[in-house]
């Protein structure tokens, strides 16, 4: 059910919501989060990011992901979109979008989405310096922590 | 048996893909990363800390004891820093 797309292409915020609700009326709310490419890493200023993925198993482990929130939360959509390839700062990278009837399993479903995308889908980041070097994102401990928060299965809808 | 490396693997092992054909006593994840570490002194760069390799067979995150058999696509890369 899920709408999973890995792309070089700038991504539609707006259409893509308007693609989760249309035709219905039964959502009460959709959770968002748009990721946007920052201009410093570790107090160090970058000009350009890239993104490096794994064809095939990327829009597999998305997908995983996704279904995993749709057995969580009732949802009633789900979007996630990843860009790959060379970004600027400012550049949205990532949307996740979550339609739920009510706000707490939409909200909670889209944190949980980002959270595990962070740590279980086979993206790299590579950050380019001012001086014109360049180092692969080393992976976040705080990220690992972010996603273990989910480990324990909770239905948002039944709290 | 085809192997993929992404990212800093891809780099230090100086190929994103290739063809292996290993001997039938390497059956595990483990086995082949031993196994592939001899073929270059950039192999051998790519797998010299195995703290920083996450391994996928079959698209899908393995381990080191994971068995691995011919026709199998097994990928080697740095923990993932998506999103």
């Amino acid at each position: 059910m899920a709408r999973i797309v890995v792309q070089e292409a700038p991504f539609d915020t707006a259409a893509e919501i308007a693609r989760l609700t249309a035709g219905r009326t039964d959502i009460g709310g959709i959770g968002l989060f748009l990721g946007v490419v920052r201009d410093t890493a570790g107090g160090r200023p970058i000009v350009a990011m890239t993104l490096e993925h794994y064809p095939g198993m990327t829009e597999r482990a998305l997908g995983a992901i996704a279904a995993e929130a749709e057995t969580r939360w009732p949802l009633l959509g789900c979007t996630v979109i990843h860009r790959v390839g060379r970004l600027m700062p400012g550049d949205p990278i990532v949307l996740v979008a979550t339609a739920s009837a009510h706000r707490q399993a939409a909200l909670d479903a889209c944190a949980f989405l980002i959270d595990w995308l962070k740590t279980k889908a086979p993206f790299w980041k590579r950050e380019e310096f001012r001086d014109g070097s360049s180092a692969w994102v080393a992976a976040r401990a705080e990220d690992d922590a972010a996603a273990a928060r989910w480990l324990t299965p909770r239905r948002a809808a039944a709290e | 048996m085809k192997i993929l490396y992404f990212a800093w693997l891809r780099e230090k092992a100086g190929t994103a893909a290739e063809e292996v054909e290993p001997p039938a006593g390497v059956r595990t994840v483990a086995d082949l990363i031993a196994w592939l570490s001899a073929r270059s002194p950039g192999h051998a760069a790519a797998f010299a800390d195995l703290a920083t390799v996450r391994c996928a067979v079959n698209q899908d995150f393995a381990g080191p004891e994971t068995p691995i058999a011919p026709g199998d696509e097994v990928a080697f890369f740095p923990p993932v820093t998506g999103g």
